[in-house]
């Protein structure tokens, strides 16, 4: 009787047909997100960004610390030279300079992002999971550190180990990760009562197992949303930092300082100004349609 | 005859429950209430009852996936709720479950064949990735499920076929019991005899304990051996299914079974019925005395003071009523 499928027709012809490869979440999400304009152009857009980041310094006819001499006045666009954007207030290349702060931009939202998702995600999940005294422990931390002011907490760190530019990855992702825990437990203590993990204990699963193989799984469609507002925040908080004369230093720049540079010189100058913010408005918008996408794709009202 | 493979004696099980206001005090919620049953090897007990009458819960913590408050389950012998987690683990591969919910009871990130092969990675880490594959797909044979769906994902699957798989699941380490709470509750009643077919047919084939849990009393009939019917937590009737259904002695049984419809409009409309007033009371503060007192037609002075002790009523018949003999 338990043939009772195979045993039809239409079930030899399936058995023929060999195995099924299933169409996971992951990649009906995938194919929602393509079909959502907005998130797909967004995400060439910053792939674009990324690319020409990276790649750009190393093609450029100028470095973005070199200075030229000849132009040390902010000059206008001049293709000749190879001034493309023309060149800041003492004669450096502007577009040299934009590509390398994209770089330290870009770097600094994925890295200071993937340190929060990181932390955010394992302190999220052992908390939600194991619950009771481990639970109030690790969330009461969470509550401590959200009331410790950020500009104090960066302050304090660079009075510790001195000016590094590795220190304000681990200051911006020590903060980013208590907003990402929170949402974690949230959506653990939703996952822990559902009946497949329950099924998971009964089989024998430790609750390490469990965890890793069925908890952050299952989170992770929400996370992975929040990553990508979350990105767009930390470069956000990095010219804050950058503008306070605590992040990056000259002669290195990042969007941030840019921008900060530029808004100096507003008034003779407008080009210094616009033309970074023009990129970063770019980003931000784009990771901002990006994340909506993921959203939408991810609901899973929608399948 | 030989010992019972599962001993459950006056498992109680109790949750805390706090009242209002920051400094409320927490009054126990009594789901579970000193019951105790014996399970023997091949055998099916089926479980009935309302809704909160604490069916799951029973089950659950037999399985020690909730902590058993007092009382013990002995597995062959030895305390289950003693046990230290290693030990507890070891013992597990011998006793699985199959839930409610079809989908609820699948993890949606993971395929069926990995879903399936969960209990073989627990405990039997040696086998390679093709033993784990052909064992699993073998299994999804046995279940009625075409192994070329292997990588097929919960969704794409009906709820019979996702039932199918968490049977699966609990076959593939070949338990000795399998708890079964309310496997086909969620099912459309076409489906529902397929996979009781399936449970028996497995139940035959790997000489299976069981215990059924539902509030289905002609799905409970046509599966179980024995019967046990719950209400708040306490056991009113344990008896053998035919006794239980042809000789309810307990006025909850005979209201239950006198609710049962039959397929047949003249009969139906003929059968005398017992009704049962109300609602069930909160469990959170249950009647003195017997705890159907409230609902019961024949409930007199004793039932709200002394609570009845379950009785023999006949061979392996036991009744908790001060009313039984009447």
């Amino acid at each position: 009787m338990t043939g009772v499928n195979l045993s039809s027709p239409h079930g030899e012809a399936l058995k023929a047909a060999g195995e099924v490869d299933g169409r996971s979440l992951w990649q009906d999400a995938w194919r929602r997100l393509l079909a959502n304009r907005a998130a797909f152009i967004s995400l060439i857009v910053l792939v674009t960004l990324g690319v020409v980041s990276v790649v750009g310094p190393y093609v450029l006819p100028w470095t973005y610390d070199q200075i030229d001499w000849d132009h040390v006045e902010a000059m206008p666009p001049n293709f000749a030279m190879g001034h493309y954007f023309g060149t800041d207030s003492v004669g450096r290349d502007l577009l040299a300079r934009t590509l390398f702060g994209g770089r330290i931009s870009l770097m600094v939202g994925i890295l200071a992002t993937t340190v929060a998702l990181t932390i955010g995600v394992t302190v999220g999940a052992v908390a939600g999971f194991v619950g009771g005294k481990v639970d109030q422990l690790l969330m009461r931390f969470v509550d401590l550190m959200y009331a410790v002011p950020l500009t104090f907490f960066v302050i304090i760190l660079m009075v510790l180990f001195g000016r590094n530019f590795i220190l304000m990855f681990l200051a911006i992702g020590a903060v980013e990760w208590l907003t990402m825990a929170r949402i974690v437990r949230g959506q653990t203590l939703t996952l822990r009562n559902k009946e497949f993990i329950d099924a998971a204990r009964a089989s024998g699963g430790s609750t390490t197992a469990i965890i890793i193989r069925h908890i952050v799984p299952n989170v992770l469609g929400v996370v992975m949303v929040y990553v990508t507002l979350t990105i767009p925040q930390v470069i956000l908080l990095e010219s804050f930092l950058s503008f306070l004369g605590l992040g990056i230093q000259e002669p290195m720049t990042s969007w941030g300082m840019l921008i900060n540079d530029g808004a100096a010189e507003l008034e003779i100058n407008p080009r210094t100004l616009i033309i970074p913010a023009a990129f970063m408005t770019v980003t931000l918008f784009c990771f901002n349609f990006l994340g909506d996408g993921l959203r939408d794709a991810l609901d899973p009202k929608d399948r | 005859m030989t010992a019972p493979l599962l001993q459950v004696r006056d498992l109680k099980v109790h949750f805390q429950v706090r009242s209002g206001g920051l400094f409320g005090t927490s009054i126990p919620l009594k789901a579970v209430d000193g019951i105790s049953f014996d399970l023997k090897a091949g055998e099916t007990l089926g479980i009935v009852g309302e809704s909160g009458c604490g069916k799951s819960t029973l089950g659950r913590a037999v399985l020690q996936l909730l902590p058993a408050t007092a009382g013990t389950v002995a597995w062959l012998g030895s305390d289950l709720t003693a046990l230290d987690k290693a030990e507890l683990k070891a013992q597990r591969r011998n006793m699985q479950v199959v839930f409610q919910d079809p989908l609820a009871s699948l993890d949606p990130r993971m395929t069926a064949g990995d879903i399936i092969a969960e209990p073989l990675r627990n405990y039997h880490a040696e086998l390679s990735t093709a033993e784990i594959k052909a064992r699993v797909k073998e299994m999804m044979e046995q279940v009625g499920l075409l192994p070329s769906m292997i990588n097929r994902y919960p969704h794409e699957f009906s709820g019979g076929q996702c039932q199918r798989i968490g049977i699966a699941r609990a076959m593939i380490l070949k338990p000795q019991l399998v708890v079964c709470d309310e496997p086909v509750s969620a099912l459309d009643v076409s489906i529902r005899a397929q996979i009781i077919n399936l449970l028996t047919d497995l139940q035959r084939r790997f000489n299976l304990s069981m215990l059924f849990i539902s509030h289905d009393l002609s799905v409970v009939r046509h599966i179980s051996h024995r019967v046990m019917v719950l209400y708040l937590g306490k056991v009113m009737e344990l008896a053998d299914r035919d006794a239980l259904y042809r000789t309810p002695r307990h006025p909850y049984t005979q209201a239950l079974i006198s609710a049962v419809p039959i397929p047949d409009p003249e009969k139906e409309r003929a059968k005398p019925r017992v009704i049962v007033n109300g609602d069930l009371p909160s469990p959170l503060n249950p009647p003195s005395g017997c705890v159907f007192r409230t609902r019961c037609p024949k409930a007199t002075e004793i039932c709200a003071q002394v609570a009845p002790p379950l009785e023999h009523a006949g061979a392996g018949h036991e009744v908790a009523c001060h009313h039984w003999r009447e």
